[in-house]
């Protein structure tokens, strides 16, 4: 705790710092943007489901969505194909074992945050967000890590427990 | 600094004495032998006497040349220094481009050889269109043109960009027979201009629940990583300008953030939105890739830094000696701590050490150029260098690194990515022939 308030006062002071030299010379030329206007690329999920937008699907629909834009790449049933699987993977033993999302991944949130932006890989930002929900449902009921007819939303999602959410060490928990 | 030019017979030349094993000479030899030793620096050809060739004009010399263009583009001659492709078809997953570090020398690396890592191709960002969010836990969020941008008061910083990855391949159990630019090739340096972010993060206000940023690019996989927003109030830049022009668009045209000394992958390119947040993303690149897996299964989160390195790039594997005599031993060595504080280089596989020449400037962050002279007695000779920085941390000897992080127990492809963060000393072995081995030491 007393670390803490220490680095929340350091940011503190470094933000004093700023200001004062800042003043001076800042220009000023950032333009106002609300949020409706930024709404199209605010596509940030955070742990906490921040940012989850309404909506939902279900595992059975992501399955249908799986196989017309994803398992080309993924293979059928997300065992595997030119890309990686992502269903099933061993224990986490060394560097050598394969990251999957069950085994590896700490947060569900990641996968629509992931999926949302970058998927599929040549049209990347196409999904509805229902779909998105749904293919995050899909693959999480694969893995056995809901069950097969949770429903996905902003509510149930970050709910999900990840088996390698504890599996981590802060590298240099002094630069956080 | 200048230095007076002075003939050395070869006698005086042998005499030099040497400062550690396998013939190691004072790091300043070179600058007391002057005009002779300079011979040595370039290459790995040295004449046993400049005077037995007669000299007569060519060709270049006997009518006037070709027009000068208007981009500059380097000689024919030169047309083998490139970057090596991991995906040339761009086929759907990563492009690698690395840098020939034992093709260069000096301390930053032209734009064109800069490594790249493009996980969805490079996108053809029209600079007019671009937009620059700000926004999340901000009093104020506001967005910038690369116009309005170029209005703002800027630095210029030496600094180098490495990939968490590089240096992957040593990794593997036993040494891959590779050039320091298949093993050493995702780190590069160039002076990097553009606007400090604490002045943009100024104008917008920070609201005090804020203690991170997610920056994401406008490339297809929309790439973010979360980054303290300690970090971005330090040293962080927006920056517009590579080596004095704009950003190659490979590296993130028109902009990127620069995070001096911090893991590749989160100086995001093709910036196009920070959001300050209370929590970190946890997104695919930071949750999964960039986590590299400790013996026993648990693995490091958030490593961000790139620690203390080095490795020699003259001479390495695939520029062959060419017979016993002088050669100038030089490499790069950096750290994401500060400044490179000294350089020791061995023959004789870490029996012996002498210190090298750091040219200077040393810059924070940023490649340091390390020199030593040595006399090649033609024999076997182990090469191995090790850097030590400002904040007190010295470069791990493999065997340090293994015993933390592990190794493979097969042979992985030289362009896999077994793990991360490897900074540990690198080892090439000459051989009777001049040849250069990559060794484990």
């Amino acid at each position: 705790m007393y670390t803490r308030r220490l680095r929340e006062f350091a940011v503190l002071l470094a933000l004093a710092l700023v200001s004062s030299a800042a003043f001076a010379q800042a220009p000023n030329l950032g333009k106002p943007i609300n949020r409706a206007e930024i709404a199209a690329w605010d596509i940030n999920i955070l742990p906490d489901g921040a940012g989850l937008p309404p909506g939902s699907g279900t595992p059975a629909e992501g399955a249908r969505i799986y196989a017309a834009k994803c398992s080309l790449c993924h293979g059928e049933n997300g065992k595997g194909g030119p890309n990686a699987p992502l269903v099933g993977g061993g224990p986490i033993k060394d560097m050598e074992s394969e990251k999957t999302i069950a085994n590896f991944w700490p947060f569900a949130t990641t996968i629509f945050d992931y999926i949302r932006r970058a998927m599929p890989w040549r049209q990347p930002r196409s999904l509805a967000n229902e779909e998105v929900y749904a293919l995050t449902a899909y693959i999480l009921s694969l893995n056995h890590l809901i069950g097969e007819n949770d429903t996905m939303n902003a509510q149930t999602l970050p709910k999900v427990r990840m088996p390698n959410r504890d599996g981590f060490i802060i590298r240099f928990p002094d630069k956080l | 600094m200048t230095t007076t030019p002075r003939h050395r017979s070869a006698r005086e030349l042998e005499n030099l004495e040497a400062v550690a094993g396998n013939g190691l000479l004072h790091r300043r030899a070179f600058l007391r032998g002057g005009a002779v030793l300079a011979g040595a620096m370039t290459g790995y050809t040295l004449a046993p006497s400049a005077s037995a060739q007669q000299l007569a004009d060519d060709p270049w010399s006997l009518a006037p040349g070709a027009t000068v263009p208007d981009y500059g583009a380097r000689s024919r001659f030169e047309k083998n220094v490139v970057r090596t492709l991991s995906n040339p078809k761009a086929e759907p997953r990563t492009q690698h481009a690395r840098t020939p570090h034992h093709l260069l020398n000096g301390t930053f690396t032209p734009n064109g050889l800069h490594f790249v890592i493009s996980h969805a191709g490079d996108p053809d960002i029209d600079p007019d269109k671009h937009r620059l969010v700000i926004h999340g836990l901000v009093k104020q969020p506001l967005v910038f043109t690369l116009d309005t941008l170029a209005r703002y008061p800027m630095v210029s910083r030496m600094t180098f960009v490495e990939c968490g990855g590089n240096s992957a391949p040593l990794f593997s159990k036993e040494p891959i027979q590779a050039s320091v630019q298949a093993l050493h090739g995702l780190v590069s340096c160039a002076e990097w201009t553009g606007v400090p972010l604490s002045t943009l993060l100024e104008e917008t206000g920070i609201d005090p629940k804020a203690k991170w940023l997610i920056a994401e690019g406008a490339d297809a996989p929309h790439l973010s990583r979360s980054v303290p927003l300690t970090k971005a109030l330090d040293d962080a830049m927006i920056a517009l300008y590579q080596n004095g022009e704009r950003i190659m668009p490979g590296n993130g045209y028109p902009m990127r953030l620069l995070l001096p000394g911090w893991e590749g992958n989160m100086n995001i390119k093709w910036l196009r939105r920070i959001q300050l947040t209370d929590l970190p993303g946890m997104s695919f690149y930071e949750a999964r890739t960039y986590a590299p897996i400790l013996p026993g299964g648990k693995a490091y989160q958030f490593y961000f830094l790139q620690e203390v390195k080095s490795f020699i790039t003259h001479p390495s594997p695939g520029l062959v000696l060419k017979g016993p005599g002088f050669y100038e031993i030089s490499g790069v060595a950096y750290s994401g701590n500060g400044r490179i504080s000294k350089v020791m280089v061995s023959a004789d596989g870490g029996q012996s050490w002498a210190q090298a020449a750091l040219q200077e400037p040393v810059h924070s962050k940023a490649f340091t150029r390390f020199r030593v002279p040595w006399r090649w007695d033609g024999g076997a000779a182990v090469l191995q260098s090790r850097a030590w920085d400002d904040a007190g941390s010295v470069q791990p000897t493999r065997a340090q690194i293994v015993a933390v992080r592990g190794e493979t127990a097969r042979i992985p492809p030289v362009t896999g990515f077994p793990s991360q963060h490897y900074n540990a000393i690198t080892t090439w072995a000459i051989e009777r022939s001049g040849e250069v081995k990559h060794v484990y030491a």
